[in-house]
């Protein structure tokens, strides 16, 4: 009964994901009628200054969202409502004698006379400037949302230990509690070893259950798809996180096993160096590009599926493209996991390689 | 080429937030859950090991048990053949001193009746030298109270005196 209930939420969600979808893709081609998934999916899959709900009666539902910008005059900041849902930069919003406009998710600063913005052949503006942008985005938004959700149950899952007698687990803390344990025993322990891991508990918790949640939640139709782990900038910033720990903790022999080999002849010493030291380097960059990719491609993928059905015109397409995203969808589900153990445990590894003891 | 350039706005705002998640959570979930955890594993691993040491002190004792009664036992092996040993020594002991004293006494006695016999002997014979010297006298009394008698018995005398 539970698992059928589960089901139907779980498909009317599903359902909900091409009408989305529409709603921002007819915002978009009200002019040449012509529906381009490609316009759709990237619109899907990347941040916006704006979030978008629903379209009603041709009237798009959103929430408007603060944009912040430092420019030369200091902070700037408006609602992005002021761009009354435009993105071809014909709306010019004005804010402390400088001229603003949005143009595909991105701000641009209008020089001081022009009345609108122009571009040149390769899409660079010529007379406008960006500004550095620390809009609060969709991603942004659907970030702390996450964190709240986060707060809400580790805080109250602490709440039950602290109550109980003997540290009996119930309620919240009984699902939390083998995942929490999971992360210690078959993350931390073997890959950093048994008497240094605790140091690294609370970094490898808080990034499994970060990157899980928000994998998740950018999974959620109704939430518009926030792809804030399938964001290279959300990858990059976790990615760069982990790389600091590691050359922080790096002890002597980490070092010696970068720039100076022990137990090899010295060309072969020479030879290994300049690897071992870009080794460094794509060691964080392939999290950054492992997380951003498959959660990217898991929603092109849903997404393409659901495209066809705009794409042949014909809403006989839609069951086999509900099917397909449907199977897709689980494989997420199950993706969304995968990928926050692997960033977890490659993270740990890499800490645990930093902080290894010589044994010869 | 948008998909893979990291924008500067997520990349703050992804930093601070963390880095506040990571505090909070730190300070709020992850020590006290963790600690939590770890307490009541120490506590079972304590439980385990008290369960099995008492287990350990419980075959101990057994073997303790086991091994003073065996002792016990032993030692009442022991005693039972000292005293049928003790038994027997006294009673071939007694058996001895009987036998000798027996021996002792009935030796005595026989030198006793050998003594006794003798004296009886003796005084039987006494008796009988008297008693005969008596007879011998009446006899001789009788006999030699006529002559012809007299004769006679001097005769049977001789004729004895003869044979012998």
């Amino acid at each position: 009964m539970r698992i059928s209930t589960f089901g139907a939420v779980f498909l009317g969600l599903l359902l909900a994901l091409p009408i989305a979808g529409f709603a921002n893709y007819k915002d978009d081609t009200e002019s040449d009628k012509k529906f381009d998934p490609n316009k759709m999916i990237m619109h899907h899959v990347k941040d916006a200054h704006e979030f978008h709900v629903i379209d009603f009666n041709g009237k798009p539902i959103s929430i408007s969202l603060p944009i912040i910008l430092w420019t030369d005059n200091g902070l700037t900041s408006f609602m992005s409502s002021k761009f009354h849902h435009d993105d071809s930069g014909k709306v010019v919003v004005e804010k402390n004698g400088e001229k603003f406009v949005k143009f595909h998710e991105k701000i641009y600063k209008l020089n001081e006379g022009a009345a609108s913005i122009e571009f040149d052949d390769k899409h660079h503006p010529v007379n406008a400037s960006k500004p550095l942008n620390i809009s609060i985005t969709r991603n942004v938004l659907m970030m702390w949302v996450s964190v709240l959700v986060l707060i809400i149950i580790f805080t109250s899952a602490a709440r039950v230990y602290k109550k109980s007698e003997n540290n009996v687990p119930t309620g919240i803390a009984g699902f939390i509690e083998p995942l929490i344990v999971f992360v210690r025993d078959d993350i931390a322990k073997p890959m950093i070893g048994e008497h240094k891991y605790k140091r690294y508990m609370p970094y490898l918790l808080t990034i499994f259950f970060f990157i899980w949640i928000n994998n998740v939640f950018g999974l959620i139709p109704i939430l518009n798809g926030a792809n804030l782990s399938g964001n290279i900038a959300f990858t990059l910033t976790l990615a760069v996180f982990t790389f600091i720990i590691t050359i922080f903790s790096g002890n002597k022999n980490y070092w010696k096993h970068i720039f100076w080999m022990p137990g090899v002849p010295v060309p072969m010493k020479i030879f290994l160096m300049p690897i071992e030291l870009i080794g460094i380097f794509t060691k964080p960059i392939s999290l950054m590009i492992r997380l951003f990719a498959n959660i990217t491609a898991g929603h092109i993928i849903i997404l393409a599926l659901m495209s066809l059905i705009f794409i042949f015109e014909t809403i006989a397409v839609a069951p086999i493209s509900v099917l397909f995203s449907l199977f897709i969808t689980v494989i997420e589900i199950v993706v969304t996991a995968i990928q926050a153990y692997i960033f977890t445990i490659l993270s740990a590894l890499y800490f645990g390689m930093a902080t290894e003891e010589e044994h010869h | 080429m948008d998909l893979v350039s990291p924008g500067f706005g997520l990349v703050f705002w992804t930093a601070i937030t963390f880095l506040i998640l990571l505090g909070i959570l730190r300070k709020f979930a992850w020590k006290p859950i963790l600690g939590a955890v770890s307490e009541r594993e120490e506590s079972i691993k304590s439980a385990l090991q008290s369960a099995e040491d008492a287990k350990k002190e419980m075959q101990n004792l057994q073997a303790d048990n086991e091994r003073i009664l065996k002792e016990a036992r032993a030692e009442r092996d022991a005693m039972l053949k000292e005293a049928r040993e003790l038994k027997e020594g006294i009673i071939s002991e007694a058996k001895e001193q009987a036998k000798s004293e027996g021996d002792k006494m009935i030796k005595q006695a026989q030198a006793t009746i050998e003594s006794e016999k003798k004296a009886a002997v003796a005084d039987i014979k006494e008796q009988v030298a008297n008693l005969s010297i008596d007879i011998a006298e009446k006899v001789i009394k009788e006999e030699l109270s006529d002559k012809k008698k007299q004769q006679k018995l001097v005769q049977d005398m001789l004729g004895d005196i003869k044979l012998n």
